[in-house]
């Protein structure tokens, strides 16, 4: 097995070549405007030895902070148009009724509200009004909308009266393009009504996103198929991903948890991911990151995707220092280190600066920082640590030691003894673990849906049945599937045993 | 007049707060937080009342939502059916309604009268009968004090509308109005039965949309401050910390339409080494640390994040959550023998003596 894996992030562009389980080849590269460069001179670099010359590359994988950013930054956005079926219910709530008034004011394009919907045992909450879904379809075209967002009452359990709508809106609007809620997942209207109408939102971002990466892949000259990583260190394949951006949103740091876990051959530790701004703490269970469970703000706008629970703090390589009184971060001089940091000319005083005066790294130029006492040194070493101490002990779930990875360009802010932890473990390519990460990614489906009158091991059965299914439709190897997570609650005040199950499963991607 | 002006803010402190009167359970209150905001977007505006204000004979409306949290989160929830509970009993019995209260002040239903309220243009009332949450309708302050059960109005947004004219007692109140529900979707906009002044200040539970304005208040300036959000409600309630410490297991089953279960803990900082082990039926019902019960029913067991000071719930509550959990004081009335009937330990099924925290 042959794959590059590949991480556009926002100062560099990661690349590496995994052949039979070894990293053969890591290399970094800026991250250009255009992405399509920055991805085309990392391939480059790869390949300058000869390397992708010969033999076939199985999969080329990408993980980018690209459309998470379009959010955040207000950036490329899409308008559009939300239709919604659930009338009478909800009419007071209606689309974007939550979300923060300047990103409401960029995408929303209009908001229909037709009567339809579920109950939570399958029975009709109302007909699918039709003619209403018509109607708006046409008012939709009128008013020049080309992306659509649909969500309906309980869909997760019964989305015919979304592919329904979608049906009428495509026929009067051909050239549109429809995320359906019931194809992001959970429970909870607004929050996956959100989901949806992000994922509308960034229709036309991931399209060019998508069509840029495939371009520079045959630009390059690899014929290999293109996977985009997701949120829960999972791929999809290109045409998917196309189709559903947001489950590719928060897919670097998932990328360099999985990194770590697989260059450091540990399925159950705490990862530290320490790059220019930032370090991210987060843990990993059976080789994956621990999900958050409760629902995940991007953009200021509530969701429920599937994302790692990480808890970032201001620290990192390029953190401004004080001396006196002694502070660390939480400011950066981020991607600017190279000309800002006083080892390097500049006249910001960094952490890495005081890595380079007390001989931890050998960059820049040292006799410019060699005004920094061993004294100050320690204590500077000593704040990361306190720092990093406590973001550990927050994120810890079990009462023993655990064994910490340390990855990411800063990972030298990491001490070698850590309270709570039973040994710190340092990686070869640890720089590169996001792309790594990218490089090993797997296929997963997911179910979460209620099920009634069935014994509980019945229903956990059923849900893993309609995982593998979608797993498989995701481009997964069927022989290969395995249970990652799998989770059953009761629910309070519904009749007749109701239980709501919840299963994900992770398998290779499928040869050829 | 003793009417006092209700502001958005304090709207926002009311959800925050009401979640951690909420002892687990009722709901979270983000939906009707949300329909508020509209509200007062549109320019609505709600006053509160205080019970010391009501007549002998005036009448006061008791609303809940009624049902399945989860079918809420789909169905969302639109302030108008509330509305319609309280106009469809005014029609039914003919009285007007001086003031909206809420039946449960813990969870989603504190902001239920709000909603109400807003619409008809009707004080809320600053008392309900619960002081807290609780999963069944025969506990709450009303039952104990043995008033009618009856009549109860039902109202779904598609626009199903019953009314519960006459059971004997608040058990068979609950068995009736369930059944309307399930078939309804599993959730129903609910006015139960019409209280007089006299019924509401003889058996009201006063001050406790104050009480969870302040409370929330209390956390939201906290976390704004980056303080201790546990420290900031202990400042502002006569509380008492009961343990610190992380998730450890969570059991959970469906028994008879409830949520029970049971949540370990494993000790921190002051408690490192100590476990505690907390069961519940939707709610917090007993605690019990290193096997001994230190806490029960109808003392308020909340949960909170030790960070945000925000509830942690029984139905979200997970493996590895940092929490502490405190007691707070239970209203005077379930501490009487026949208050303990309906809401001990005994009537959830423990076989252990009452003792408070408090005592």
């Amino acid at each position: 097995m042959r794959r590059i894996g590949i991480d556009v992030g926002g100062t560099n562009t990661d690349a590496v070549l995994i052949e039979q389980g070894k990293v053969v080849r890591a290399v970094k590269a800026p991250t250009s405007e255009d992405v399509t460069s920055g991805i085309l001179d990392s391939l480059q670099r790869l390949g300058a030895t000869g390397l992708l010359k010969s033999g076939r590359i199985d999969g080329v994988m990408i993980g980018t902070t690209h459309f998470i950013n379009a959010v955040v930054q207000r950036r490329h956005l899409t308008k559009v148009a939300a239709l919604r079926l659930g009338m009478p219910a909800s009419a007071s709530l209606p689309p974007f009724c939550d979300w923060p008034e300047d990103l409401a004011q960029l995408v929303r394009g209009g908001v229909w509200m037709v009567e339809g919907g579920h109950e939570y045992d399958g029975r009709l909450f109302m007909p699918l009004d039709e003619a209403a879904v018509v109607r708006a379809a046409q008012e939709m075209r009128s008013a020049g909308l080309k992306s659509v967002a649909i969500s309906s009452i309980f869909s997760p359990l019964d989305p015919s009266h979304e592919k329904r709508a979608a049906e009428l809106v495509a026929g009067i609007v051909p050239e549109a393009s429809i995320t359906c809620s019931s194809d992001l997942g959970r429970i909870g209207l607004l929050e996956r009504e959100n989901a949806g109408l992000l994922n509308a939102a960034l229709a036309d971002l991931a399209r060019d996103a998508i069509t840029a990466f495939e371009q520079a892949i045959g630009d390059s000259g690899i014929a290999a198929p293109l996977f985009i990583t997701q949120n829960d260190g999972t791929v999809a394949e290109a045409g998917q991903a196309r189709r559903l951006p947001v489950y590719s949103f928060a897919s670097g740091a998932t990328n360099s948890m999985r990194g770590a876990a697989y260059l450091s051959g540990l399925s159950d530790a705490m990862v530290i991911d320490v790059g220019g701004t930032t370090t991210d703490v987060g843990q990993l269970r059976n080789g994956f990151p621990r999900e958050a469970n409760s629902v995940v703000k991007v953009g200021g706008v509530r969701t429920l995707f599937r994302m790692p629970d990480l808890l970032s703090i201001g620290l990192g390589g390029g953190s401004h220092v004080v001396l006196d009184p002694l502070a660390v971060g939480p400011l950066s001089v981020g991607y600017r280190l190279l000309k800002d940091g006083i080892a390097f000319g500049g006249s910001q005083l960094t952490t890495t600066d005081v890595a380079v005066a007390s001989g931890v790294l050998d960059l820049g130029d040292r006799g410019k920082v060699a005004h920094l006492d061993g004294e100050s040194c320690r204590k500077v070493f000593a704040e990361a640590a306190r720092m990093v101490e406590e973001a550990i002990d927050r994120m810890k779930t079990e009462a023993g030691d655990v064994p910490l990875i340390a990855v990411g360009g800063g990972a030298f802010l990491i001490p070698d003894r850590v309270p709570g932890v039973s040994r710190v473990i340092h990686v070869e390519h640890g720089d590169c673990a996001n792309a790594v990460g990218a490089a090993i990614a797997q296929v997963s489906g997911e179910c979460d849906q209620i099920f009634k009158d069935m014994t509980r091991l019945d229903a956990i059965d059923a849900a893993r049945t309609i995982a593998n299914d979608r797993a498989v439709a995701a481009g997964a190897d069927r022989k290969t599937l395995a249970t990652i997570d799998s989770e059953d609650m009761p629910l309070a005040y519904l009749p007749g045993n109701s239980v709501r199950v919840r299963v994900r499963v992770v398998g290779d991607v499928a040869a050829g | 007049m003793a009417l006092r002006d209700i502001t958005i803010d304090d709207i926002e402190s009311l959800a925050v707060g009401a979640w951690i009167l909420g002892t687990g359970g009722g709901g979270s209150p983000y939906l009707g937080l949300l329909n508020m905001r509209t509200l007062y977007r549109e320019g609505h505006r709600c006053q509160l009342m205080s019970s010391d204000a009501l007549a002998d004979d005036d009448w006061v409306a008791a609303v809940s939502n009624m049902g399945a949290p989860l079918v809420g989160q789909e169905r969302l929830t639109d302030s108008r059916t509330i509305a319609r509970a309280v106009a469809l009993m005014e029609e039914h019995v003919g009285h007007r309604f001086r003031a909206i209260m809420s039946l449960e002040i813990g969870g989603g239903n504190s902001i239920q009268p709000l909603m109400a309220a807003a619409h008809l243009g009707r004080p809320v009332l600053d008392s309900d009968m619960m002081g807290r949450a609780y999963p069944e309708a025969q506990m709450t302050s009303v039952a104990v004090g043995d008033l009618v059960p009856c009549p109860l109005t039902t109202v779904d947004v598609r626009g199903l509308e019953s009314v519960v004219e006459k059971v004997p007692t608040w058990k068979w109140m609950e068995r009736v109005s369930r059944k309307i529900c399930v078939e309804y979707g599993s959730i129903a906009s609910t006015c139960k039965a019409p209280r007089t002044g006299a019924e509401v200040k003889r058996w009201g539970i006063h001050g406790t949309t104050t009480k969870a304005i302040a409370i929330g208040h209390a956390v939201r300036e906290a976390q704004r401050r980056h303080d201790d959000p546990v420290a900031a409600i202990l400042a502002v309630e006569p509380g008492k910390v009961l343990y610190k410490g992380k998730v450890s297991d969570v059991e959970r089953r469906a028994t008879e339409g409830f949520l029970r279960g049971r949540t370990r803990f494993d000790g921190m900082d002051e408690w490192r080494g100590a476990t505690l082990e907390l069961a519940f039926q939707n709610e917090w019902i007993v605690a019990w640390r290193d096997g001994e019960p230190i806490a029960m029913s109808p003392d308020l067991i909340c949960v909170l994040d030790s960070v945000s000071g925000e509830a942690v719930g029984t139905e979200t509550i997970r493996y590895g959550q940092r929490v502490t959990v405190i007691a707070l004081p239970p209203p005077p009335v379930f501490l009487s023998p026949k208050g303990l009937q309906h809401v001990g330990p005994r009537a959830f099924g423990y076989d252990i003596a009452f003792k408070s925290v408090f005592a």
